[in-house]
């Protein structure tokens, strides 16, 4: 039977237990809807999840990647080799992590440092996709910080890629939805880490509670400064509340050293406009117009024209005719 | 000898002269606004359910979110197209007069019902011409936006920022193009013997002269100098 649910994944080095388990990430732990202003109130708050990518450590195996793409099940293509690390060339429908190599020349050492970020969605406590999507229920978040596509919801207009400030979502050519990262959802809600973190050989992912990973953050940076790394630290970009997937980056008062990670996210002022009063403002704008035109169409006198005025209508092509006739006369 | 245009396009002619109607538009015309307001009408709803999460269900109309995102931007393409073909038959009757600026100054008048107080005009009056030119402004403004942030096509047309801006000014005019088109409609209706024009292709001489008496003129003038009688 599956009547226990599953507990609340702290890492993802844990092996699964043996007995069936039942989800324990139910739709009643949404507590945001795209296109949904009132979802009711979840009856019990999960515990913040995260995972922690430290960029010190990775070594670029790209085992990430292939756990990403089978547990998935997904088929990136196979592409041309243009003699770049990364592959495929860039986030696609079909692969929602890339290893992003950077080649870095320190001016403060003179040295070469190669910089590698496992790239995909940041699952944003305030995400940007999510206030952009048109479609009632395409994306969701959960309330232990998971920001998921539902691709029965949506519909392919990419307003998503719009609203990203991290420019991860991906539309699908051929199903015309939108794709990314779930934090592997799926298995965090049989408490299961995701897959990324469970194949990283170097333990460069790790996935726990939100808390767990600052701390552990906290003592990855400490260590990374007693080795001369003064500018190292955690990326949690407070621009938007904070996310859920974050980096121990060496020089974290440059994030975008790293293929051009950006140095202080936000979502677009322009989406929040567009997105906010523009919507309301416009539809008001819009249906009073409207009301006022029926209104007036209901209470105004018409524009009549009356008989008189057909009559001198009558009277000037007349008019024209008879000058037309005395000058031919 | 047939004398030149001024206030009149090809086609338009005085029909009957007891009672006098005047032909206004030709059916050519007429099937080319139709169009153009059958996609627009498309349009409107289409863009709506996507503008706000309230009418999302309009999607519902043309068979779900889907088919919606994949139907609005082709009937925009139908729509420019047609529409080009009317800004070619109106736009030399839209551009600007001098009886415009005390047209638009004496606008009160007109509400109030004293028409005969404002100037005598040609084909179209400054209200018209507003809506005309505001059409075709904000219609290059929506395709070339629309484009912008097309993305089953053009997915890599423009840089994420640029389609921000696109999508936010893509709305913005669409809110205006459906102020213009409330306009249009009603003033159509509150005029009464206006909407026969693009129904029967002929208004009647009063209607004529009492809003449009210099193409009225200038077709009465015209009506046995036309070489083909």
């Amino acid at each position: 039977m599956t009547s226990e649910r599953a507990p609340e994944p702290v890492t993802a080095a844990a092996n699964p237990p043996l007995q069936p388990l039942a989800s324990n990430l139910l739709p009643s732990d949404v507590i945001r809807v795209s296109a949904t202003s009132d979802v009711p109130a979840p009856e019990r708050h999960l515990t913040e999840v995260a995972k922690l990518i430290d960029v010190s450590k990775c070594i670029g195996c790209k085992a990430c990647q292939s756990a990403c793409i089978e547990w998935n099940d997904t088929h990136p293509d196979i592409e041309e080799n243009v003699g770049v690390y990364e592959n495929p060339h860039d986030l696609t429908p079909d692969m929602f992590t890339l290893m992003r190599f950077t080649e870095y020349e320190n001016p403060v050492t003179n040295e070469f440092e190669w910089l590698i970020r496992k790239d995909g969605c940041m699952h944003c406590a305030d995400p940007g996709c999510l206030k952009a999507c048109p479609a009632p229920g395409a994306i969701v978040q959960y309330s232990n910080g998971i920001v998921d596509f539902i691709s029965d919801n949506c519909i392919g207009c990419g307003y998503c890629i719009a609203g990203c400030p991290f420019n991860i979502p991906r539309v699908s050519k051929t199903a015309h939805v939108s794709k990314k990262c779930t934090l592997c959802s799926d298995r965090v809600a049989v408490g299961q880490g995701p897959a990324c973190a469970k194949a990283c050989p170097t333990k460069a992912i790790s996935f726990g509670t939100k808390e767990a990973m600052v701390e552990l953050a906290s003592e990855r940076v400490e260590d990374l400064k007693s080795r001369g790394y003064d500018h190292a630290g955690l990326y949690d970009p407070q621009g938007v509340g904070g996310t859920h997937v974050m980096y121990v980056l060496h020089h974290a008062d440059q994030p975008s050293l790293y293929a051009g990670l950006p140095d202080d996210p936000q979502i677009s002022p322009v989406v929040r406009g567009w997105k906010g009063p523009a919507k309301t403002v416009g539809l008001a704008v819009a249906g009073l117009a409207a009301a006022g035109a029926v209104l007036h169409g209901i209470f105004a006198r018409p524009n009549e024209v009356t008989a008189h005025e057909e009559g001198e209508a009558e009277d000037l092509v007349e008019d024209h005719d008879q000058r037309h006739g005395d000058r031919e006369a | 000898m047939t004398e030149e245009r001024v206030y009149s396009a090809p086609g338009d002619k005085i029909e009957t002269k007891h009672p006098v109607t005047v032909n206004r538009y030709r059916g050519y015309t007429r099937l080319n606004h139709w169009v153009t307001a059958a996609c627009m009408i498309v349009l409107l709803i289409s863009g709506l359910s996507l503008f706000h999460p309230s009418l999302f269900f309009l999607t519902d109309i043309f068979g779900g979110g889907q088919t919606t995102r994949w139907l609005h931007p082709i009937v925009g393409l139908v729509l420019v197209a047609s529409f080009l073909l009317l800004f070619a038959q109106m736009w030399k009757l839209n551009l600007p007069r001098r009886e415009d600026v005390e047209w638009s100054r004496k606008i009160g008048d007109l509400l109030q019902g004293n028409e005969e107080n404002l100037p005598e005009l040609g084909k179209y009056n400054a209200g018209q011409k507003v809506v005309f030119w505001g059409m075709s402004g904000l219609i290059v403004v929506l395709v070339t936006t629309g484009v912008m942030i097309w993305e089953q096509y053009f997915p890599h047309l423009v840089s994420i920022p640029a389609r921000r801006i696109a999508v936010a000014v893509h709305s913005l005019a669409a809110i205006f193009t459906i102020l213009i088109f409330i306009v249009h409609v009603y003033a159509a209706i509150w005029t009464r013997g206006t909407i026969r024009a693009m129904t029967r292709g002929t208004v009647t001489g009063g209607w004529a002269f009492r809003h449009h008496r210099k193409w009225l003129r200038e077709l009465a003038g015209r009506q046995r100098s036309d070489p083909s009688k």
